[in-house]
């Protein structure tokens, strides 16, 4: 049976969500910038590799999110 | 007052407890911490939302990529050596005819071109050959006249190359070469 949370953690288990997802966005806004400007400049190479590494983060991201709705689920 | 189980006390800012809170506090009580995890919560909902609009930008530019792939290049006369060097700068179109770009003598029998096209919000560049660069008047960006690189301003990749040939007392543009570096 999972312990029942009280909501100072699950304040700080989100926070750390938050921190997470936060970062993965910021990753993601720097890899279409770097890609749109390798674009523009040209060179095509790392445009899929970087869609790639931008779904893996959207992917990341969606389990968390996952998770935080568990979260919800779960009560405490 | 008893807190039924499982149900936690509310928290204020001010660690005054709810039975010492002004009046108006007790009639529209906030709970501070619980409004705070809401608050967090939705902040991740939308940030995901925001995950996958940069997926979407991602697709886009591969899609892109895909659609623009190696086009040909065409060889297009642009003028004479002689008229070239005596103008020192020539404005044509390259490889189509909605593509200005600029042939310049930077020494005799030294020819570039580049195309007009400011890399940073595609403003047209102006010549400065005095100068020894390529000005873009919109936000003041410029690039050298010697290799287009930027020097100046917003821009931060070089201006699209045009490669030259020069046969038979002709300068012809034969290729463009787009740069990051």
């Amino acid at each position: 049976m999972k312990p029942i949370l009280t909501r100072r953690q699950k304040d700080t288990i989100v926070a750390g969500i938050l921190c997470l997802v936060g970062l993965l966005a910021v990753l993601q806004l720097w890899l279409l910038t770097a890609t749109m400007n390798a674009f523009m400049g040209g060179d095509e190479s790392v445009v899929w590799p970087a869609a790639a590494a931008s779904l893996g983060c959207l992917l990341m991201n969606l389990w968390l999110l996952r998770r935080l709705l568990f979260l919800e689920r779960a009560g405490g | 007052m008893t807190m039924p189980e499982g149900e936690q006390p509310r928290e204020y800012p001010d660690g005054v407890p709810l039975a010492e809170q002004p009046n108006w506090n007790k009639d529209f009580p906030t709970d501070v911490p619980d409004d705070h995890y809401v608050a967090r919560r939705e902040f991740v909902k939308f940030l995901v939302l925001t995950s996958g609009a940069f997926v979407a930008g991602q697709c886009w530019i591969a899609a892109s990529s895909l659609r623009r792939g190696p086009g040909p290049s065409p060889r297009h006369r642009i003028c004479t050596v002689a008229e070239l060097e005596a103008r020192r700068v020539v404005e044509f179109r390259y490889p189509d005819d909605h593509e200005p770009c600029l042939a310049l003598a930077v020494e005799p029998g030294r020819f570039v071109a580049y195309a007009q096209e400011c890399t940073h919000l595609a403003c047209a560049v102006v010549p400065h050959l005095e100068k020894g660069e390529m000005h873009c008047p919109c936000h003041n960006g410029s690039f050298a006249v010697n290799d287009g690189r930027p020097i100046a301003g917003p821009p931060r990749r070089p201006l699209t190359l045009v490669e030259l040939e020069v046969q038979d007392g002709a300068v012809f543009a034969v290729g463009s070469v787009r740069r990051t570096v």
